[in-house]
């Protein structure tokens, strides 16, 4: 086991170093750099000027080279400064001679996501469980077609189209929710407590928005997996041996059923630090998805990459992690019986 | 695409949810006159986050934006767009027009009290044109040969050649504090992030992704402001802004068309309480032909599109009646607009004329043909809504002279790198967002075509070529305004592109921000905004955190 481990966490490194210069590659087929967007079309940049910024930030040197520049700082964990945002470190605060401390761009916009993002995986969990597992016992009954109407509808709302309308109707109308942003005016005045109930209500659309998509498809996919189980002979055996239902239907069912789950999680690892532009735009909440969005448009390579590294690195753990899972919760992956 | 989808599909939204409820804000009843009072704070909504405070190394319109309240220019322009002073209390212009004396205003200070001096603004000059500065905007301060502080008050620039867009370059540059950066790198330090300026406001505090407030700096250079606190919200959805400011959560915006022209007129209750301003801007929008390729080195076919292409009707449905056919690629209103110009009237029978001249006949299915192939072209145009819907317009009356148009939507960085840079296009739509000073070889003179210069249509005129350099050395005036009207009038016969409007910036403020000019002066309402203020009356509860 932990001979396996070791390999499988040794392999990461020529698959990250694969994956980053594949990226850096790609980055570099999109016509246009950092110069093409920042005064591009100003009569009073004249194109000397732009051609000297391209050399102070390397962008004349061959694309090989340029690889190579950043693989020797990422290999010191330097995730560089980013173009667009004035040198603003990609990853991690630094401090200047007097003290001032500039915060990092992921170091910013990571941990909101990650707040929302977990909420949302803990809701669309708990919820789609429910959801499934009762709409898989009560098969076409009301129950079940309510259910897969309510993930079908789920499913098929623009996100955006709900966000504007529950902000219009809990914003504006009724005045229940803040309608954007992270904070109320002057919350620096409150106390701990308040400042993180007033956090909390700002989250509230946001990560109801955020479920709407994932609570339809993980609700089904229970439903499924579980009407799949039931019909096995096992749970018959199981029946006919007189186990009350409720011990069929949550024990022996529904174990069964999670597992292809556990896969779900683990690809879903990297998605925790993705965030969706759209909801994050409608919502002005600077998380990760709107930092990346406008690293691509404006070309801010430094950012680009930082966050596909790190994302790629975050999807292999979740890889790993995902296959440890199954190994964990299967005794027949754990003893080799099965790949 | 995406975008667009979004955009269009949540102005919407938005709008049908508006039109048809009725929230229940209490009706304030606002006088006529209130007296001006000190204090208060205003919040409004902005796009993007700046990306730092050093207007000469930032190349956003967020940055500039908030710098301006922080930094002061040796001049400014005055609400007529005349030059004024701002740092410099007079300027001398000496005898052959190539030295320029700025005498700078007496005990002016910086936001932490230091003088600030002659010195700061060599400082400055110097730290522009220092080849290891990140900054775009350098090459029209390389211009000056020599530049001195022989006093504390007294600033001499000498150009090499006398430069008429001299001054207007002085009333862009902010200048910075040297006792502040002499040992900083300018491109990398903290100051852009916590800057000493010595306007109006001085930054209070910056939540990153979030928003920025500032408050006033009380040793103004220019005199105090009304209104003690801007706070600016960054909020990059303009539906979800909408929202923020009918919630009265921020107190201005700007607005499209349709929120101007539908939203506020069918919502007494919002009219009530939020005013509306609309100015004209310094840009137009354009149809922009490739000069160097067939069918469009025809001066006459160039002529026939222009008179092809109904320009109101696109004002009408592009912008709702909100802006101007123009002649000339100047503001109209200002002295250097020639007003005896009019645009090309939409007169598709005298379109069909030239292209017949020009060698189009009409075939059996209605479309022009020369030399046995069709007139058919593509507008290429970046992901602007009002620019594609503009593109379509012009692409129907077209069509209906028989000529087939295709568009194409580009994303703005491949948009210049494949297509403008390299040549490859035949049209496009885009717009130019112009300086008030006229000079504008960059753009017209035929030495400016090379890959990433301005000149990318390609137009060459000897005498318009003569007209803009004449023009960058002459500093008189009303000589200046001669060259230039000239110039527009070549450049509407010779049509290198078809001027297609003019639009208004829109703008809605909450109508307890008082002193707002309107009818908006020629340099817009926002010029005087330091004379706003908000009567107590009317301030939002201060401690509005719930």
């Amino acid at each position: 086991m932990l001979k396996y481990l070791i390999k499988r966490i040794l392999w990461m490194i020529p698959m990250l170093i694969g994956i980053s210069l594949i990226s850096f590659l790609i980055m570099q087929l999109a016509p246009g750099d950092i110069t093409s967007n920042e005064a591009a079309f100003n009569p009073k940049a004249s194109e000397e000027s732009r051609q000297k910024l391209r050399e102070l930030y390397n962008l004349d040197k061959p694309v090989i080279v340029q690889y190579g520049l950043w693989l020797k700082r990422i290999s010191q964990l330097d995730f560089g400064n980013s173009f667009a945002s004035h040198q603003r470190p990609v990853l991690w605060q630094t401090e200047d001679k007097n003290g001032n401390i500039t915060k990092g761009l992921i170091q910013e916009a990571l941990p909101i996501t990650l707040l929302i993002n977990l909420l949302g995986i803990f809701i669309i969990f708990s919820i789609s469980i429910v959801l499934g597992t009762l709409a898989s016992v009560r098969q076409n009954t009301w129950v079940d077609r309510s259910v897969t109407l309510f993930v079908f509808v789920g499913f098929a709302i623009p996100g955006f189209w709900l966000a504007l309308l529950l902000m219009y109707w809990t914003g504006v109308v009724n005045q229940w929710l803040p309608i954007s942003g992270l904070h109320s005016p002057g919350y620096l005045n409150l106390s701990e407590f308040d400042q993180t109930l007033d956090l909390l209500k700002h989250l509230i659309l946001p990560v109801l928005i955020s479920c709407l998509s994932g609570l339809a498809g993980i609700s089904l996919y229970v439903r499924n997996g579980m009407l799949e189980v039931l019909n096995q002979d096992f749970i018959t055996t199981a029946r006919a041996k007189g186990i009350n239902e409720k011990k069929v239907v949550f024990v022996h069912a529904l174990k069964n059923a999670i597992l292809p789950l556990i896969t779900i999680v683990g690809l879903s690892i990297p998605g925790l630090i993705g965030g969706s532009v759209i909801a994050e735009s409608i919502f002005a909440i600077p998380g990760m998805g709107k930092l990346f969005y406008d690293a691509v448009l404006m070309r801010d390579f430094p950012v680009i990459m930082g966050i596909l590294t790190i994302g790629s690195f975050l999807t292999l753990i979740g890889n790993l992690l995902a296959d440890l899972g199954y190994a964990w919760a299967d005794p027949r992956v754990r003893k080799g019986l099965v790949k | 695409m995406l975008n667009k989808f979004l955009s269009t599909a949540s102005l919407i939204s938005v709008f049908l949810l508006i039109s048809c409820s009725n929230d229940s804000y209490e009706a304030i009843h606002y006088k006529d006159n209130y007296l001006v009072e000190d204090g208060g704070e205003i919040v409004n909504a902005m796009i993007g986050e700046p990306s730092n405070l050093v207007a000469m190394i930032a190349g956003d319109s967020a940055s500039s934006a908030i710098a301006a309240n922080i930094f002061n220019t040796l001049l400014k322009y005055d609400e007529n767009l005349n030059l004024a002073p701002e740092l410099a209390e007079q300027w001398f212009i000496s005898e052959d027009q190539k030295t320029i004396t700025f005498k700078l205003k007496n005990d002016i200070l910086w936001a932490d009290g230091k003088p600030l001096t002659s010195q700061d603004i060599l400082f400055t000059w110097k730290l522009v044109t220092d080849p290891n500065t990140r900054t775009p905007y350098a090459s029209d301060y390389l211009l000056v040969k020599e530049a001195s502080a022989p006093d504390a008050r007294t600033f001499i620039v000498t150009y090499e050649q006398t430069y008429a867009p001299a001054l207007d370059t002085w009333a862009s540059l902010q200048i910075l504090p040297q006792h502040v950066l002499k040992d900083e790198d300018i491109n990398n330090t903290f100051f852009s992030r916590k800057p000493t300026g010595s306007g109006y406001y001085q930054l209070d505090q910056w939540i990153n992704g979030q928003q920025l407030t500032l408050k006033r700096n009380r040793n103004s250079t220019q005199g105090q402001a009304n209104i003690d606190k801007l706070t600016s919200r960054i909020i990059p959805d303009t539906s979800s802004q909408f929202l923020e400011l009918i919630a009265d959560n921020i107190d201005f915006m700007n607005i499209n068309p349709i929120q101007y022209q539908r939203v506020f007129p069918s919502r007494e209750d919002l009219k009530q309480r939020i005013g509306l301003y609309k100015e004209l801007g310094n840009g137009y929008t354009y149809l922009g032909f490739n000069l160097k390729k067939a069918p469009f080195d025809d001066i006459r076919v160039r002529q026939a599109m222009n008179y092809a292409i109904d320009k109101n009707e696109i004002i009408k449905g592009v912008l709702l009646g909100l802006g101007e056919p123009i002649a000339s690629p100047y503001k109209p209103g200002t002295r250097w607009n020639n007003s005896k110009l009019s645009p090309y009237p939409y007169n598709p029978t005298k379109a069909l004329a030239l292209l017949q001249e020009a060698g189009y006949e009409k075939n059996a299915d209605g479309i022009l043909v020369k030399d046995g192939k069709p007139f058919e072209f593509e507008i290429l145009t970046n992901q602007n809504k009002q620019r594609e819907m503009t593109a379509v317009l012009v692409q129907r009356r077209l069509k209906e002279i028989g000529i087939d148009v295709k568009i194409r939507v580009i994303e703005w960085a491949s948009f210049i790198n494949r297509f403008i840079k390299t040549g490859e296009f035949k049209a496009v739509v885009l717009g130019w967002s112009l300086s008030l000073d006229p000079d504008q070889y960059n753009i017209w003179h035929s030495s400016q075509q090379g890959p990433g210069q301005f000149n990318f249509v390609g137009y060459e005129n000897p005498r318009v070529d003569e007209l803009l350099e004449v023009g960058r050395r002459e500093l008189d005036t009303s000589k200046r305004e001669k060259i230039y009207h000239e110039f527009s009038k070549l450049m509407l016969e010779d049509s290198p592109i078809v001027y297609l409007y003019a639009g208004y910036g829109l703008s809605a403020i909450n109508k307890r921000v008082q002193g707002i000019k309107k009818p908006a002066p020629p340099a817009g309402i926002y010029q005087n905004s330091f004379e706003w203020y908000i009567p107590k009356a009317l301030r939002r509860n201060e401690i509005a955190a719930q």
